[in-house]
């Protein structure tokens, strides 16, 4: 059976898969932002936060994926649906790369600029909003980037656990041992990973200080 | 009391007894007694490490004293508003600190944007500055990686001058110009203060500089006050350093007439 006989025929899954696939990379994604961004900013500005904050966020990037699904599987409320269970584990992984990018872009703005910023009476919250993010936002954005283009990778491994996702076309077909199972899950998921860089690239570039 | 001739009697700033200390507790700065008077332009002068720009820092409360009491138009700067003392200030340092994200125009126009003035009137400010500091209308869109040493140095002026502050501090503005562009800038501000007339305390290594722009000059050795002069008295000064100073420059410049102000 050819690939592209596979496809016509299961389109409906691959389809359905694609999105609960985004589902778990969105979700975790938009979570690694909002929680990765303000802890960037904090240790940013408070330099004796940035080595608890940026080492837990690396000791985290340590634990093999597969092991992290299951320490988190006995947990009560997370535990009882794999979805969560997933979505909390991607969060955790795509947090490094958003911390770090944040903190590493403020703290790479010209000295002169905050200070002339500061002097001038501009309150912590202006200089944050006019100055910080906008001048950090490339930077903040290319870690974003990477943060979603390892978890489009690592969601794969979600399905080990139940969370569904492109993975599942991958584990079946490894246990299959169906090469077309296989790239069925693998070239939805290289797709995405590469449009989700494209388009995150663009905005980066757009997003550039000059 | 009427609050203007009182502010009016005042000093523009004023230290009093000012210490400062690093948190270690190297002092950078020793029991400094000093004002700027209304209008004047006081020079600080001295090397790097005396003790100049944490002089000026303590001014807009970059840096708060150790002990002692700074006081800007009479009120001391500890009980006052920290973001409207700023705001009162005009700031303009060495590397000029222009935001690079945002035109000119928008640099200028910040505070007064913050402030919440009317579009209308933030133009024309912003017009009236440019003109001011000597730079042409079509330049409000460019961006400051657009623009020379000179240009950035300018609009950095106009940035300062925006809410029509008192007080204008100056951390060796010129510093980092070449020598013609100093040249012209140092005339420009000349002839800017007498129409403005604002108080200005400005830092600078210079001599030239000091004797050039400075209604008074203020000389700083390792964190202390050395003397007060006028430019004319300063080259006149008994004392040691002083003198050092000024033999130093007419070194350099291997002549000793044409010292005076220009």
């Amino acid at each position: 059976m050819s690939i592209f006989h596979f496809v016509l025929q299961n389109y409906q899954e691959i389809l359905e898969l694609t999105l609960e696939h985004l589902w778990l990379v969105g979700v975790s994604s938009l979570f690694a932002v909002l929680i990765g961004i303000p802890l960037g900013i904090m240790s940013a500005h408070r330099p004796w936060w940035n080595k608890p904050v940026l080492g837990t966020a690396n000791v985290i990037q340590t634990i093999p994926s597969l092991a992290l699904f299951g320490f988190l599987l006995p947990v009560p409320w997370l535990g009882a649906r794999a979805d969560r269970l997933a979505i909390l584990a991607l969060t955790l992984y795509a947090l490094l790369p958003v911390i770090r990018n944040t903190y590493t872009g403020i703290r790479g703005i010209d000295p002169a600029v905050m200070e002339a910023g500061r002097g001038m009476g501009l309150t912590d919250r202006q200089l944050l909003f006019q100055v910080e993010l906008p001048l950090a936002m490339s930077v903040i954005l290319s870690g974003v980037r990477l943060a979603v283009v390892v978890s489009v990778g690592l969601a794969t491994i979600a399905a080990a656990i139940g969370a569904g996702g492109l993975g599942e076309f991958i584990f079946r077909g490894l246990a299959m041992v169906n090469n077309e199972l296989i790239l069925a899950g693998a070239i939805p998921a290289a797709v995405l990973a590469l449009s989700a860089d494209f388009a995150l690239g663009w905005l980066e570039r757009h997003l550039q200080p000059r | 009391m009427n609050m203007e001739t009182n502010l009016r009697k005042v000093p523009a700033v004023e230290f009093r007894e000012v210490n400062y200390l690093l948190p270690r507790g190297q002092p950078l700065l020793s029991n400094l007694n000093l004002e700027v008077r209304r209008g004047e332009t006081l020079v600080v002068l001295g090397r790097s490490g005396s003790g100049k720009t944490t002089t000026l820092k303590l001014v807009n409360r970059l840096l708060k004293p150790s002990s002692g009491e700074v006081r800007v138009n009479g009120t001391p700067t500890a009980e006052t508003d920290l973001i409207r003392l700023r705001r009162s200030i005009g700031y303009v340092i060495q590397e000029v600190g222009l935001f690079p994200h945002y035109t000119v125009e928008k640099n200028i126009a910040l505070i007064p944007r913050i402030e919440g003035w009317s579009t209308k009137k933030i133009s024309a400010r912003v017009e009236e500055l440019l003109q001011l500091v000597g730079l042409e209308s079509t330049i409000r869109s460019r961006y400051p990686h657009q623009l020379s040493g000179g240009q950035r140095q300018r609009v950095g002026v106009a940035r300062a001058l925006a809410a029509d502050p008192s007080i204008l501090l100056m951390d060796e503005p010129f510093g980092a110009l070449d020598a013609l562009t100093r040249d012209q800038l140092q005339r420009e501000f000349l002839s800017l203060q007498q129409r403005l007339n604002k108080s200005v305390l400005f830092v600078t290594h210079d001599l030239r500089e000091a004797l050039r722009l400075g209604s008074r000059i203020a000389l700083m050795e390792a964190g202390r006050l050395v003397t007060v002069s006028s430019p004319e008295g300063f080259v006149r000064s008994p004392d040691p350093l002083a003198a050092a100073y000024v033999r130093a420059f007419e070194g350099e410049f291997g002549l000793t007439g044409n010292r005076g102000k220009a």
